[in-house]
């Protein structure tokens, strides 16, 4: 369903944030990338989104022919909440929908069910900042699920959180996906949070970054926490670090 | 006892520190109260504030028309400020062409001093001295609503900009839905501006146009009664003038609380 083919991105000051990536991501798939902090994984998803163009290759996504509605197949949670202040938590997660043209009445049950989908169903009147930062992000992924889209897309969503809330939100996005099984990229840093959500993690290089090693990660499913204590996870998320700081290392040495 | 104690305001404080002007203020004209008296300064020279006050009383059938007609001008010169300010900083944002081509007129017409137009203005339109005085105060209560609401709808979020992007919004909805909430707080703090620019922009032009008879407001009393050396009169005429400022001021305080009380920091307690 997305498919990035040979894509290249340098910056006007002539940086080169990503390298020749080229990635297939399936429907039902949930795919992490991986990599160090500045490696352009935040930059390839501007580009799968439709938020930047590619300076060179090509991007196939449902989303991306054109049309106003098209945004609808397509669900964004960014590294912060990103909720307008102003706005109620319900107005929040209605967003999507009402630039899509729907009107309030109707989107109502939407935005009831995605708000009840993140727990947050006694906070609809509430403003973002009366709500905890895990919260926030709860409402943010609300947002992002409230068009029933086909493809989510997360960029570092749960960094800024502790690691209490993050496991929580992580496997209430588990729950989540199990249920609706729309595609999913996640970008992280976090070698745990890859393994534990992800059917497969593609490992990046540092800037520029290129994908390195796509490690298949074969855990049972439906996930719960505690496939955090089986050997395997253990095992999958060595092979991960193992890639991880192979890569490191072959761009400290070139 | 704690090492060391979180500062804490109580109730007592914080009303102390809300009386504190009205306490300077109370000190201020006993003082001068005190000196007219004591050294019998001629009414003429300066009044005491008794005088001013009853002035105030007794001569308020003639007082109150002037004031209305003031007022009258602020409001109204506010009034078109706040839209024509708010409409044009939205067509600014609309476009980089539109806002690089006109801003420099605006500011042409900002820092144009009022007492130069002011006597063009009446040449042109003929003496018809109410919309002078209109026009002047709008001149230099329109500035800062433009410039300060340019500056909000700059500041809107660039992730938020993502936001509507991804989920495609239209212009309109991009302007009504994001770029105007985050331009509020900057168009209510312009308008504070404002609102006492337009009082200042309405005395001033009556002062300048030198305006009397039935339509003439409190600077109009002002110049009249300063040539009579009607100094309490003068006096009793500037009273209103700031009461009405400190007024407008409040006013306007009050509204950009209410209405930015639940989400921006500038109206949350500390």
């Amino acid at each position: 369903m997305i498919e990035l083919g040979d894509v290249t991105k340098t910056f006007p000051n002539g940086t080169r944030a990503v390298d020749g990536v080229s990635l297939r991501v399936a429907a039902g798939e949930f795919v992490s990338l991986l990599g160090p902090s500045g490696c352009g994984k935040s930059t390839l998803l501007r580009i799968t989104a439709g938020l930047a163009p590619p300076t060179s290759g090509t991007v196939a996504a449902p989303w991306l022919n054109g049309g106003r509605d098209a945004g609808g197949q397509l669900g964004y949670v960014f590294q912060q909440p990103t909720l307008l202040p102003w706005s109620s938590v319900s107005s929040n997660v209605y967003l999507p929908l009402r630039l899509a043209g729907r009107r309030r009445r109707d989107a109502a049950p939407l935005v009831d069910a995605a708000l009840e989908m993140v727990g947050l169903s006694d906070f609809r009147r509430a403003r973002p900042r009366e709500l905890s930062g895990g919260m926030q992000m709860r409402v943010s992924v609300a947002r992002a699920l409230v068009g029933q889209p086909t493809a989510l897309l997360l960029d570092e969503p749960f960094a800024a959180l502790d690691e209490i809330t993050r496991n929580r939100i992580d496997d209430d996005l588990l729950k989540l996906w199990t249920q609706q099984r729309w595609a999913a990229v996640f970008v992280t840093h976090s070698v745990y949070e890859a393994v534990y959500l992800s059917t497969r993690v593609l490992v990046m290089s540092p800037r520029p970054g290129r994908i390195i090693d796509e490690i298949a990660i074969d855990l049972p499913q439906p996930r719960t926490p505690a496939v955090r204590g089986l050997p395997r996870f253990a095992e999958l998320c060595e092979r991960v670090s193992a890639a991880l700081a192979a890569g490191m290392e072959a761009t400290a040495n070139a | 006892m704690n090492a060391r104690e979180l500062p804490t305001r109580s109730a007592a404080v914080r009303w102390a520190q809300r009386l504190a002007p009205l306490a300077v203020g109370l000190v201020v004209l006993g003082a001068w109260e005190w000196a007219v008296r004591h050294w019998e300064v001629e009414p003429y020279v300066v009044p005491a504030p008794s005088q001013v006050l009853a002035t105030l009383r007794e001569r308020w059938s003639e007082l109150a028309p002037a004031w209305a007609v003031t007022l009258r001008t602020m409001g109204l010169a506010l009034t078109a400020a706040a839209v024509s300010g708010a409409l044009l900083a939205a067509l600014f944002a609309s476009s980089r062409w539109v806002a690089a081509s006109l801003f420099p007129y605006a500011i042409v017409l900002q820092v144009t001093p009022l007492v130069a137009i002011a006597p063009l203005l009446a040449l042109w339109l003929r003496s018809r001295f109410e919309w002078v005085h209109l026009i002047c105060a709008w001149i230099v209560a329109f500035f800062p609503v433009l410039s300060n609401t340019v500056a909000g709808l700059r500041s809107a979020d660039r992730a938020h900009h993502d936001l509507f992007t991804l989920y495609g919004a239209s212009p309109w909805a991009r302007l009504r839905l994001l770029l105007a909430p985050s331009a509020l707080p900057y168009f209510l703090a312009g308008l504070r501006i404002a609102g006492n620019l337009s009082l200042v922009g309405a005395v001033v032009a009556e002062f300048v146009t030198g305006a009397v008879g039935d339509e003439s407001g409190l600077a109009s009393l002002i110049l009249g009664s300063q040539m009579r050396l009607d100094t309490p009169m003068v006096f009793a005429a500037l009273t209103l003038v700031s009461l009405t400022g400190i007024a407008v001021y409040f006013a306007l305080g009050l509204l950009s609380y209410l209405l930015l009380r639940r989400w921006h920091d500038s109206a949350l307690p500390r």
